[in-house]
């Protein structure tokens, strides 16, 4: 299925958040996540189940003043 | 005066953004010799982002984070932004920012409060970017907020501090809150000011990222820092409008 990650649209085949953060590359990264502008916690990442065109955003530390 | 609980080495609080590379950045915070310093969080480019390397690097300087929620514009974007930063820096300190204005970055002092209330409900120990408007000041202290970062001049201006009455009459207002000079900060003698007023801190980023010599002007920063607490500590002088002889008139030789 096609969802927006930081606001690009990516296919993946995992059905669950964590699972599809694995897919996308983020195994074992420092992130926080988003669903339809919702936080979503580390805990519950393997609970979230992930639909056609939802937006998941994925936030790491950065510079900030 | 602490921090929610912690009471820091050094009374200069340093961003962390802006800085020519890494290298840089880790020697000017080793010059300043602060334990405070401000993160953020952003969008991350798969698993060698260079997210995790900046993570990397501030854990090893052992100093303490405050991540910030610089760029949101809405109390539900500051939230979500906060509660997110939480978990990934693993502290319930949150620099909270909700902009109104884009021009000034001016805070929306009314959505500010609102995701104060929110944020203090759920835990956070918030650090609310303001102006020096009293009335919001206790609203924000209402909230639960127990440290209070009015602006000294618009973020990245360097203009130091555009209204020390307000700033004066804040301090005076919240004797036992932990007050911080937050933004506007350009130069050391800017610093200082805001300490000879009694503030117990100061947090800069631009002034020092953006120096030709980074790490000097942090040093230099963290001179004046100290400098302008021992002047407030040691009770400056009062200003008057006449002059007055320092040197005493009794026993002046008459030679005329």
């Amino acid at each position: 299925m096609q969802i927006i990650v930081n606001g690009d649209t990516r296919e993946v085949a995992a059905l669950v958040l964590a699972e599809a953060l694995a897919e996308l590359g983020y195994a074992g990264a420092v992130v926080a996540t988003a669903v339809n502008e919702a936080f979503v916690s580390a805990a519950a990442r393997a609970q979230t189940i992930l639909a056609e065109g939802d937006r998941l955003e994925i936030l790491a530390p950065m510079q900030g003043g | 005066m602490d921090f929610y609980g912690f009471i820091p080495r050094s009374r200069l609080f340093l961003g962390t953004a802006q800085y020519p590379s890494p290298a840089v950045l880790q020697r000017a915070v080793e010059a300043a010799g602060v334990d405070v310093v401000t993160v953020s969080l952003r969008r991350e480019a798969g698993r060698l982002g260079g997210g995790q390397d900046f993570w990397a690097l501030i854990r090893g300087l052992g100093v303490r984070v405050l991540p910030n929620t610089a760029g949101c514009h809405s109390v539900k974007e500051a939230v979500t932004t906060a509660q997110m930063a939480r978990e990934v820096f693993g502290t319930p300190w949150i620099k909270l920012e909700v902009i109104g204005e884009a021009d000034t970055l001016q805070p929306d002092l009314f959505g500010l409060v609102e995701a104060a209330r929110i944020l203090c409900a759920e835990g956070f120990e918030v650090f609310p970017y303001m102006t020096e408007d009293l009335v919001v000041a206790e609203r924000l202290v209402e909230a639960g907020c127990r440290v209070l970062m009015p602006w000294g001049a618009p973020i990245g201006t360097g203009k130091g501090l555009n209204n020390p009455y307000g700033l004066r009459a804040l301090r005076a207002h919240f004797p036992d809150i932990p007050l911080v000079v937050d933004a506007g900060i350009g130069l050391p003698s800017h610093a200082a000011a805001a300490m000879e007023l009694g503030y117990d801190a100061v947090l800069l980023n631009t002034a020092v990222a953006k120096a030709g010599d980074p790490a000097a002007m942090a040093a230099a920063f963290a001179r004046a820092v100290e400098a302008g607490r021992l002047a407030f500590q040691a009770g400056p002088m009062e200003p008057r409008d006449m002059a007055a002889p320092s040197t005493p008139v009794l026993g002046r030789a008459l030679l005329s």
